[in-house]
């Protein structure tokens, strides 16, 4: 059975194919180095009183010093999720935090619980907790540590502590507020070509993830039309003598075409358009990181315009300005290192991806080649039987 | 096959032109004429090829040189003329008849129509076919002189009249409910092949849009940009490659509805041979009545219940004379009738025997066609593939360089 919802099972065992894997994560400093390996898998439903929800496993394996086990296995919501990358981004405001899946959107027709989406969200679950590990500086965040590691009741208490909620909303106030003050007029060149690159970039991939989307019907809607076409030649057989065997040839031929294109959705619908869609999120993350890098800006901006006026209290002043000056100094280096390394990734993800669509489309077109020609090579071997039935008296 | 007319000339429809005259009802109308062009073909002869000759005709008259064919032989399957009006199409396809693709398609299917007369033993030395070719002017009154219009059957218009035969010929039956089963499976056919093409045609032209949006990305990368750019160069050259693809493929769809029409004129052989049957039926029914009348006044018993007997009974019988008169005309009528279902017997038994042969000519021919035309589609599709296979490769090595 080969329907796209069951392509991969919840089992952690399935074999993923390799392409998909080699998409998965990219081993930043070869294979031999790492040691942290992270996978989530098996969903469970969890039906309480009030709420219905999905937990993940998550499994770690890891060599390093700091951890207490060398294997860990907890289970995780997508909440949780979210709190960690939330957790990531006010620690490190700069860095470019991988992109977590939505909240469930009513896109399209895909159920909150049905197995597809929660199939799609795991890959992507895992791919978040991936980059993480991947990334030099996350790596070692503290918050990340405790993810991995923590059982539930620890997580839930760990998580109380903390700034709350409040004290996050009056850092989004302030940040709005000092971002509306000229934070843009100080920007080095740099990030403003950040910038400029970065929404031409949102467009584009915006376009590309439309232009997939679109193919994929097409591509499901031709399925469907071959689906009946096929076998209306086998119909045609049964009031034929000496047709009959070519047209049933042609009816398994067009049946092969059709599982073909199947399979070819099956790799469009696995790798370029998860692929995508992370790029899209990607984008938001990006213009997110660049709005922050120049609030950090604007704080010191405003606080040297206030020291222009004021003649006294010079040197509390200097102190911090000082202090945010290697702030802002720190920041546009973590940007600006995160950045390299960002689009060398992009660059390595969309040379994969876009390869990878290519040879599906080339196993498509090579498939269907072989059916036509073995169906070819029947009908003139049949010719020949003919022929030779003829010569015989 | 003997020297049938296309193995002497070469006929080819090498043209198609618009034209706007008066028609029958003084009415200003648009239409195209088709020029037929017939050459003697040599056999090997000096590079002196014999001079070409040729003249318009439109498709009306086609259509005419069609029907006078089939009232004059009714127990040829006659080849049937491309379609009155662009059906199947999908929606790149126009449905216009003045469309330049339908005008060409068309033009092609009347060359085909014209050469299948040619190769047909019996049609290809009918005069009326040989004056379409070769004469110009006055070829209508020349088809109206046959009178061949009187001969044509009414009843055979009348498609879904029923006409109860007591002893059919099985065979005919049998090939009625192929001839049904071959129109019914072959429109199905070409209608789900119709929306199929409208699909792929959705697939290839989508994959257009890449190259837009590649060669606008690639503006702001500058590793990745060349890549790219191919990349995009090679999307749009699929995209473009579906156009001819499909336009090969129409023909495919044009000789299965040349099959499609074909099952028509089969059916129409079998109508005939059907009214055919029903007549002697009638004809021997009626000369069963009237004998067995002649034999009630010969004797005097009335065995049957009729008008004629009930008022001799009431209002006394015929005077003998009467009786001589009537038993005269019956007899003249009964010889006459004899004659006739006779005749009528061997008009039946040649029509089957020529019919058959016709049809076992037909079988053959359909089969070859059919073989012929599921291969031609086989290539069509491995040329696709190969297009396809040639266009990824390249957009693969673009895409491995970005």
């Amino acid at each position: 059975d080969t329907s796209l919802a069951e392509v991969n099972s919840f089992s952690p065992s399935v074999p993923i194919s390799p392409s998909s894997m080699i998409n998965q994560y990219k081993f930043e400093d070869g294979p031999e180095l790492r040691d942290l390996f992270i996978t989530v898998d098996d969903p469970e439903s969890h039906i309480t009183a009030i709420e219905t929800f999905i937990t993940y496993r998550v499994v770690t394996k890891t060599s390093r010093g700091e951890f207490d086990s060398s294997e860990y296995e907890v289970r995780r919501r997508y909440q949780d999720f979210l709190w960690l990358k939330n957790k990531l981004e006010e620690a490190h405001p700069t860095l470019i935090i991988p992109p977590l899946p939505e909240k469930f959107i009513m896109k399209g027709m895909v159920e909150r619980f049905s197995d597809e989406f929660i199939e799609t969200r795991r890959k992507a679950l895992h791919k978040f907790l991936n980059r993480i590990a991947d990334h030099p500086t996350l790596t070692f965040n503290e918050d990340f540590k405790i993810f991995l590691t923590a059982q539930a009741w620890e997580l839930s208490s760990h998580k109380k502590q903390g700034p709350g909620l409040l004290s996050r909303m009056g850092q989004t106030v302030r940040a709005v507020a000092s971002s509306v003050r000229g934070a843009v007029k100080n920007r080095p060149e740099m990030f403003t070509e950040m910038n400029n690159y970065m929404e031409t970039f949102s467009q584009k991939i915006n376009l590309l993830d439309k232009i997939a989307h679109r193919i994929y019907k097409e591509e499901r809607d031709y399925c469907s039309e071959m689906k009946e076409y096929g076998p209306i030649y086998t119909l045609w057989s049964a009031s034929e003598e000496d047709v009959a065997d070519s047209l049933k040839g042609i009816a398994s031929s067009i049946d092969r075409c059709c599982r073909a294109t199947e399979k070819r959705m099956a790799g469009l619908s696995e790798n370029l358009l998860p692929i995508l869609h992370e790029y899209l999120l990607y984008s938001e993350i990006l213009m997110g990181v660049l709005k922050r890098r120049d609030q950090i800006q604007g704080e010191l901006d405003s606080k040297v315009d206030a020291l222009a006026n004021k003649k006294t209290e010079k040197d509390l002043f200097s102190e911090e300005i000082g202090k945010l000056e290697d702030k802002v100094e720190r920041a546009n280096n973590a940007l600006k290192a995160d950045w390299d390394r960002w689009k060398q990734n992009m660059q390595w993800d969309m040379r994969s991806t876009f390869t990878n669509v290519a040879e599906n489309n080339l196993h498509y077109y090579e498939e269907c080649l072989a059916t036509w020609e073995s169906f070819l090579a029947s009908q003139t071997v049949d010719l020949h039987v003919e022929e030779d039935s003829e010569d015989r008296p | 096959m003997e020297d049938c007319l296309a193995k002497k000339m070469e006929i080819t429809v090498s043209e198609a032109e618009k034209r706007t005259g008066r028609n029958a009802m003084n009415i200003q109308e648009t239409y195209t004429a088709y020029l037929i062009e017939t050459r003697a073909v040599e056999s090997q002869s000096e590079g002196q090829c014999a001079p070409v000759d040729s003249l318009w005709r439109r498709y009306s008259e086609f259509e005419l040189l069609r029907n006078y064919l089939s009232v004059t032989y009714p127990h040829i399957v006659v080849p049937p003329l491309p379609e009155k009006r662009a059906d199947f199409v999908w929606h790149k396809l126009s449905a216009d008849n003045m469309d330049p693709d339908f005008v060409e398609r068309r033009r092609i299917g009347l060359e085909n129509f014209l050469l299948r007369v040619a190769s047909h033993p019996v049609l290809c030395q009918d005069k009326i076919f040989y004056a379409f070719l070769r004469q110009e002017g006055g070829w209508k009154e020349m088809v109206n002189e046959t009178g061949f219009q009187l001969k044509a059957d009414s009843r055979l218009k009348a498609l879904n009249a029923t006409f109860r035969v007591k002893n059919p010929d099985k065979r005919f039956t049998e090939l009625k409910h192929y001839s049904d089963e071959l129109q019914s499976v072959i429109s199905h056919l070409l209608r789900v092949r119709a929306r199929v093409a409208d699909r792929l045609y959705g697939v290839y032209k989508v994959h257009g849009n890449y190259g837009r949006v590649f060669s606008e990305w690639s503006a702001i990368e500058k590793e990745m940009g060349d890549g790219l750019q191919s990349a995009g160069h090679h999307m749009d050259v699929y995209a473009a490659s579906i156009d001819d693809i499909l336009e090969e493929e129409e023909h495919y769809a044009d000789q299965l509805k040349e099959y499609l029409f074909y099952a028509e004129a089969l059916r129409a052989v079998c109508r005939k041979h059907e009214l055919m049957q029903y007549d002697l039926e009638m004809a021997a029914q009626d000369l069963t009545s009237k004998k067995q009348q002649c034999e009630e006044l010969a004797t005097g018993t009335v065995r049957t219940f009729s008008l004629k007997g009930m008022t001799s009974k009431l209002f006394g019988q015929e005077t003998p004379e009467q009786r001589e008169a009537k038993l005269k005309v019956l007899e003249e009528q009964i010889q006459e009738g004899e004659e006739q279902l006779k005749s009528k017997n061997l008009e039946g038994r040649d029509f089957v025997k020529s019919a058959w042969a016709d049809i076992e000519r037909f079988k053959e021919q359909k089969n070859h066609d059919l073989k012929e035309a599921l291969i031609s589609y086989a290539v069509m599709q491995i040329s696709m593939c190969k297009k396809g296979i040639q266009v990824w490769t390249n957009a693969k090595e673009c895409f491995s360089k970005m």
